[in-house]
Parts: structure tokens; C-alpha cells; sequence
């Protein structure tokens, strides 16, 4: 049960140590990172590197915004094996339907029933 | 007397009084916070794991529990407090995307369902989806080309 | 050459007009704040019972305005105008509050600056012969500020510490020509400056140049120099502004002493984690209608001069990459007997 669990803390540590020193020197706000981080992410995966990185780090992979950007890509290549080049468009948010769908239902859910507290 | 101050040199007498952000500081603490929760992640898998799930789909679950989590811990008003103090520690993991959704819903809801709920929910977390997803689109064709 | 002009920019009023009440309101962090005693009433939550925080500042505004009538057993018919605004999109909470006063509006907009603005426009109404009474008022809701300018409040976004906290505050000032009290004595008009600050978190940065320009030109029109007053007080620069404008008189020759403050300063301690300092026009309003003028009728206060600063960006002049052009309005208020 406690397996891998130093590893998913170091490696998802250092990931958003990078993303707060990148945040603190270039000065761009947060919805700015997010962006950068998840099209690192994307990109990382493209080439096999961040598989290697999420059999390292386990959740410490796969909970960042990066792995977010890999699964994207991930589902973007599927398509493509299966359709061809235009498989891309299809492929692309098969694998993070599952996170997007939970957050749109449960966003929609918590405005029912909570307020904002300032 | 001298009144006239340009761009330059204004920013130049600026910089010796604004305070510097405290970028160790940040670190240590984004390295911890994001460490933490990844860690939370790790214990979710390890159960899914233990129970035979094969890793892709145990992955995807705890993502899944984990925007779930984000989102109620928003809900609750606890996780802008975590923000404020951990930064990229708290933006980074998909919790952190999951309040970038849902703190928008509860923000703009007195807006409407349709407009204030329904739109700007994608506010921040829109960008995210959409550079990811142009991103990724591309890195796939061009892993198709150099095949 | 105007009969009521000083040098360039600077109103004069051969018949000062009488400020007959001021009411101040803060929200729960400020009345927890080093001046809560100053203050009129203290808010128990952000919300009022409202639906929306925007409700909840209209609510705010409208009790400030009725509590500063009441000081002085003024109805709303006795007043002539009102001159009022805030930091809203098309000043929706100055507007509204109108609607539910009989009063005759004159919404303005001037960022920050915006009490210090009402307060010399109100003067100019009533030493021109316009007007008798008029209700000069301006407020500003942390929560409405931050929706409209940032972000959702519960989003979690790490603060820089440059960065200020927007007051929950309301003032408001009865303006009148006859009566007895505190005077206000002249007012400075500033124009806008914009020296390329761009963070939009950096506000204090952004508004020192036109706190200094419309300081040197309300110095050079007056013939006053900074001992002149006992106290010179800027609304919303905070620690990182108040700071830049000190070196920025120091090098034009105008030395500020130890007279100066800031309501951003003075309205939050280090404690309560409002980084640089307190801003928005609920800043130097509740500090001006609360602490100054409190001080003045007791006679401790004789010569002040506000200083409303303002920045006057939106979110789309800032994502279109604009810098932050900066106002300051000075207004010299002496007590009164």
C-alpha cells in the first residue's frame, strides 16, 4: 500500500518546484503556467520520455497538470493508428474525457449547493 | 525642480523599493505541497492496484478521485487558502485544475446557471484544454511523420 | 484668468465650503484593523444578508450615505446633488445606490481616487453657487474588486508581495455651504501619468508618479510647502508606492517629513497578510470620513491633504498589454470650530 509513495512525492515535488521557480522568475501569472506545463506535458509524451517518468514516479507522474498534456497526446497517437492522420482530432480527449467530465459535473454540482466564501 | 521622470529611470528608482519575491522560499514549499498531494494520488493507486486494476485504468480512476477532490475542497473554501500559501504546489497537480474550474462555477453562479455557471466554468481551465489539446494534436503528427 | 484658479491645476474657494458629517463603514478585516475605533460601523460579514456581493456594496454605500443624513438630521430632499462612484463596471454600486435615494446623481469614476475627486467636484458645485448640500461619497467590496479584476475569490492563486488587498469600505461626506466645522480649503486636479508599469499586482508602483506630480503642482500652485499641513495623507499607494513617491519628492527638491502617510497603510497591520497594504476607494474614503475627519473635530488634526491616487486600468486594457496610467486628486480640508 505505502509503495512507490517517496518516489510519487519527490517526482511530483520537483515538478511543481520547476513550475513555481519558472512562475517566480519570469513573473507570469498562474493561468499562464498551467498552460506551459500542460503543453510540456504533451509534448513530453509525444517522444516516450514521460511514460518513462510516470514509471518512476507513479502518481507523482500522473497527477501534475504534465500528465494531463501526455494524455492528451497519448489519445491523439491512438486515433491516428486507428483513422490515420485525421485520427488526431478524434483521438485527442479520449484519454482525459474521464477527468474533464468529473470536473464539469462536479463544478456544475458544488455551484448548486455551496457559495463562494470570499 | 525636476519633474519629469522617464520610463527608465523611473523603474530604476522602483526596483530599489519593491520587495523581492521570496523564490526559495516558494520552492520548498510548492516541492512539498505538490509532493503531498502527489502522494495522496500514489495511496489511491496503490489501492486500486492491490485490487488487480491494470495501471492504465487505476490511473485514470485516481485522476478522476482527485478532480473530485479538488473540487470539493474548493467547494469547502479551503483550497483558495492552500493556494495562496503553496502556489505552483497546489496549481500544478489536477486538484489544482479541478479549482480552476469550480472556483469560477460557485464565483459567477449569482450570473446564472446558463451564463455565469455554464461559461465561465472553461475560464481558466479553457486555455488549458486548448493549448493542450493543439499541442498534443501537433506532437502526434509529427510522431506520425518521423515513423 | 479664472477668479477661482490657483496656478494650473488647482481649485481655490474664496467661500470654503463646511463638511457637516462624514460617515465611514468597513468590512470585518478592517474593522479588525489598527483604526476600527474611527470608523462609524463595523460590518459583521462581507455578504449583509445580500444575494451578491455587489447587493451586499450597494447595501454598504446606501447605509454610509443615510448615516452621514442622519448625523446631521439632513433629509434626502434638503440635498441637492449627489456625487459618488466606486471601482464597479459602469459604476454599478454608486448608480444603484442613487436609485434608491431622491437624489440628483453625478456618477464618476476616478479608480481609487475617486473620494477625493467627489470631495472637490462637490466643493467646486457649492463655492460656485451651483448647489447648497451636496453628499460626495465613494466605496469600494474586496469580493466584487477581485471578481471583476482578478479572479474568482476561491481560486487559489498564490499573491505576489507587491500586491494589495482591497478595503470594504464606504464613505461619505455632506457637503454644504452654510454650516460650521471643517472646511475644505482648495483642490488640486490631477493628470493622468503613466511611466510603463505593467503589473497590474505592482498598483503602488504604477500611481507614485501622478501622486508626485499633482503633490509638486498643488505645492507650486498654493505656494504651500509639505510642512504647511499636519498631515498628508495618499489613499492607496501602500508600502511599495508611499516609498517610490517619498524618493521621488526627495529628488524634485520637495521633501516629504514625518507628516506623511497612507491609508493603505494605515488601515491593515503586517499581520493580517494584506502584503504591500490596503487599496480601492473604500481605502481613503472610510480613513478620511472615520480617522481624518474624527481627528479634525477633535482638534488634534488642523491642516490635512488627501490624496485620492487612482489607477485607472480594466482587465482588457491589462491583456491587451497596456501599462497602468496613474491619478492623484489632492483636496486640503481645515478643521473647524
Amino acid at each position: 500500500m505505502l509503495n512507490g509513495l517517496v518516489m510519487a512525492f519527490l517526482v511530483g515535488g520537483i515538478i511543481c518546484a520547476i513550475a513555481q521557480l519558472v512562475m517566480d522568475l519570469t513573473c507570469l501569472p498562474p493561468g499562464h503556467i498551467m498552460v506551459l506545463t500542460v503543453m510540456l506535458g504533451a509534448v513530453l509524451g509525444g517522444f516516450g520520455i514521460y511514460d518513462f517518468l510516470v514509471k518512476l514516479g507513479g502518481a507523482g507522474a500522473t497527477i501534475p497538470l504534465t500528465s494531463f498534456g501526455n494524455a492528451l497526446t497519448k489519445g491523439a497517437i491512438l486515433g491516428i493508428k486507428q483513422f490515420g492522420w485525421i485520427g488526431a482530432f478524434k483521438g485527442v480527449l479520449q484519454e482525459t474525457s474521464l477527468g474533464i467530465s468529473v470536473a464539469i459535473f462536479m463544478a456544475w454540482i458544488l455551484a448548486l449547493f455551496f457559495n463562494p466564501k470570499g | 525642480m525636476e519633474r519629469e521622470f522617464k520610463n527608465k529611470e523611473y523603474k530604476r528608482i522602483a526596483q530599489k523599493f519593491q520587495p523581492k519575491r521570496a523564490i526559495l522560499r516558494n520552492i520548498i514549499v510548492s516541492f512539498l505541497v505538490g509532493g503531498f498531494i502527489c502522494s495522496i494520488g500514489q495511496l489511491i493507486l496503490n489501492y486500486f492496484l492491490i485490487q488487480g486494476m491494470p495501471f492504465k485504468e487505476a490511473s485514470g480512476l485516481t485522476s478522476g478521485i482527485m478532480v473530485a477532490l479538488g473540487a470539493l475542497l474548493t467547494g469547502l473554501g479551503i483550497y483558495d487558502e492552500l493556494g495562496k500559501f503553496a502556489g505552483a504546489g497546489s496549481a500544478i497537480p489536477i486538484t489544482g485544475f479541478a479549482n480552476s474550474m469550480v472556483s469560477p462555477a460557485l464565483e459567477f453562479k449569482r450570473e446564472g446557471f446558463v451564463f455565469g455557471v455554464g461559461a465561465k466554468m472553461f475560464s481558466i481551465a479553457g486555455p488549458v484544454i486548448v493549448y493542450g489539446s493543439i499541442s498534443a494534436i501537433i506532437v502526434a503528427w509529427l510522431s506520425l511523420l518521423l515513423k | 484668468m479664472a477668479k477661482n484658479k490657483a496656478g494650473q491645476q488647482t481649485f481655490v474657494f474664496a467661500q470654503k465650503p463646511f463638511i457637516l458629517s462624514m460617515a465611514a463603514t468597513v468590512g470585518p478585516k478592517e474593522g479588525a484593523g489598527p483604526l476600527a475605533d474611527y470608523f462609524d460601523v463595523l460590518l459583521p460579514d462581507d455578504i449583509l444578508g445580500e444575494q451578491s456581493w455587489e447587493k451586499a456594496e450597494k447595501k454598504m454605500l446606501l447605509q454610509t450615505i443615510r448615516l452621514a443624513l442622519e448625523k446631521n438630521e439632513l433629509e434626502e430632499k434638503e440635498i441637492d446633488y449627489l456625487v459618488a462612484g466606486d471601482l464597479l463596471n459602469q459604476i454599478i454600486t454608486a448608480s444603484f445606490t442613487a436609485r434608491e435615494l431622491a437624489i440628483p446623481f453625478l456618477g464618476i469614476y476616478g479608480a481609487c481616487s475617486t473620494m477625493a475627486e467627489s470631495l472637490a467636484l462637490a466643493s467646486c458645485l457649492i463655492a460656485g453657487g451651483f448647489a447648497n448640500k451636496i453628499v460626495a461619497a465613494s466605496c469600494s467590496h474586496n469580493c466584487t474588486a477581485e471578481r471583476q479584476y482578478r479572479g474568482p475569490t476561491e481560486l487559489g492563486m498564490q499573491l505576489t508581495p507587491t500586491s494589495q488587498c482591497t478595503v470594504t469600505g464606504a464613505g461619505a461626506a455632506v457637503v454644504s455651504l452654510q454650516g460650521s466645522g471643517p472646511k475644505i480649503d482648495c483642490a488640486t486636479i490631477g493628470k493622468v501619468i503613466d511611466l510603463g508599469i505593467k503589473d497590474p499586482s505592482d498598483m503602488g508602483t504604477a500611481m507614485a508618479p501622478a501622486a508626485a506630480d499633482t503633490l509638486l503642482q498643488h505645492f507650486a500652485d498654493t505656494g504651500r510647502k509639505p510642512d504647511y499641513y499636519d498631515l498628508i495623507l495618499t489613499g492607496d499607494l501602500a508600502t511599495v508606492g508611499s516609498n517610490i513617491l517619498k524618493e521621488l519628492m526627495q529628488k524634485s527638491g520637495v521633501p516629504l517629513g514625518e507628516n506623511y502617510n497612507d491609508s493603505g497603510m494605515m488601515i491593515f497591520t503586517k499581520k493580517q497578510g494584506v502584503n504591500a497594504g490596503g487599496s480601492g476607494c473604500g481605502c481613503i474614503s472610510a480613513v478620511t470620513c472615520g480617522y481624518v475627519y474624527k481627528k479634525l473635530l477633535q482638534g488634534e488634526l488642523k491642516k490635512v491633504l488627501i490624496i485620492g491616487t487612482g489607477a485607472l486600468l480594466s482587465p482588457t486594457s491589462y491583456q491587451q498589454k497596456e501599462s497602468i496610467p496613474g491619478i492623484a486628486h489632492a483636496v486640503s480640508i481645515e478643521g473647524g470650530h
